[in-house]
């Protein structure tokens, strides 16, 4: 019954699980294939084949630009602003991980519009993000600090010869990824345990209402999840780089 | 009717996630002073609406986290059951 956290099966017409499709063994360990992963390629390839139309469209530009180029210009000037703005003079470096999160997580969290279960309402896939996050920040930090500055960094309270605060901001760094990829995950999981009882329960009755709820669960609150994502990952990799300038 | 060990146990489980969902009251409160500050920031400088509508909305999103857990911990206690052996 239990075969990931989150996979089993509940009530009768309430359905919010993920699903296992088909399961193989790889080293002696059962791995399964489930729902999440086929919406995880199906947003991928919505994406693919977006940016390949882009791409051709770009690829013969126009000084007057039309409408599909318009809309493709505002979506970059708007999303490198954002990176600009926070990042200042690192921007360039890390403009292309965080749009391309951005758009990807956007799109997943949008994806409950269209029947699909929400791909980042699942553990594996925030935690995954998390990581990405986590091994950026920490990257940046040992290129562009020196040890003892890092040292003298995680002492910080007390003088660096003493280091009794050592441990608790160890566990502070561990906690970044976690609480990270956990804000994600449980703001959509609540978007759509919230949209699975509504249709689950109030089946009789529910007729264009639950739209409104749509447009908070997936399109307010996916696009304030993305954004405070995007903003965290920019705010910590910019502190990883220390106070040089 | 006989009450077995599993059943004691979910029966704790489900007093228990509804207790865990309590964690919302801080979020809540911690909320609405963002949300009272933000307008009042608004209403002494209004042409910064826009710079103080997005901070206000990230500190609102990391304050809801602690919310969060305590929503996660009741999904946990009332569909993974881990304490079921």
């Amino acid at each position: 019954m239990n075969e990931a956290i989150l996979m089993s099966a509940s009530a009768d017409n309430i359905d919010f699980m993920i699903h296992g499709l088909y399961s193989f063994e790889l080293f002696g360990q059962e791995v399964w294939i489930t729902t999440s992963h086929v919406c995880i390629a199906i947003v991928m390839m919505v994406l693919v084949i977006f940016s390949i139309i882009a791409n051709r469209k770009l690829a013969h530009a126009t000084e007057v630009p039309d409408t599909f180029q318009n809309v493709l210009e505002l979506m970059v000037e708007k999303l490198s602003g954002i990176v600009e703005g926070n990042m200042g003079s690192h921007a360039p470096k890390f403009t292309n991980y965080i749009c391309t999160i951005f758009v990807f997580i956007l799109v997943s969290n949008i994806s409950g519009l269209f029947g699909l279960r929400p791909p980042t309402a699942d553990y594996g896939t925030t935690f995954a993000l998390g990581i990405i996050t986590f091994a950026l920040i920490h990257i940046t930090k040992w290129r562009n600090q020196s040890f003892k500055q890092i040292w003298t960094d995680m002492c910080s309270p007390l003088p660096p010869w003493f280091p009794l605060w050592l441990p608790i901001n160890l566990i502070s760094e561990i906690a970044v990824p976690i609480s990270l990829s956990l804000r994600l995950f449980a703001n959509v999981l609540s978007g759509t345990v919230m949209m699975a009882l509504v249709y689950g329960l109030l089946a009789k009755i529910a007729y264009v209402w639950p739209a409104v709820l749509h447009v908070y669960f997936d399109l307010f609150s996916g696009a304030i999840q993305t954004y405070v994502f995007c903003m965290l990952t920019m705010t910590y990799i910019t502190q990883s780089y220390g106070d040089e300038e | 009717m006989n009450i077995t060990g599993e059943d004691l146990i979910l029966a704790c489980s489900a007093i228990g996630a509804g207790l865990a969902v309590i964690a919302g009251i801080g979020p809540g409160i911690g909320q609405g002073i963002a949300a009272g500050y933000g307008a009042s920031a608004v209403g002494r400088n209004p042409g910064a609406q826009g710079k103080i509508m997005s901070t206000m909305l990230l500190g609102q999103a990391v304050a809801e986290t602690t919310g969060l857990y305590g929503l996660l911990v009741a999904m946990l206690l009332l569909f993974v059951k881990p304490l079921v052996g």
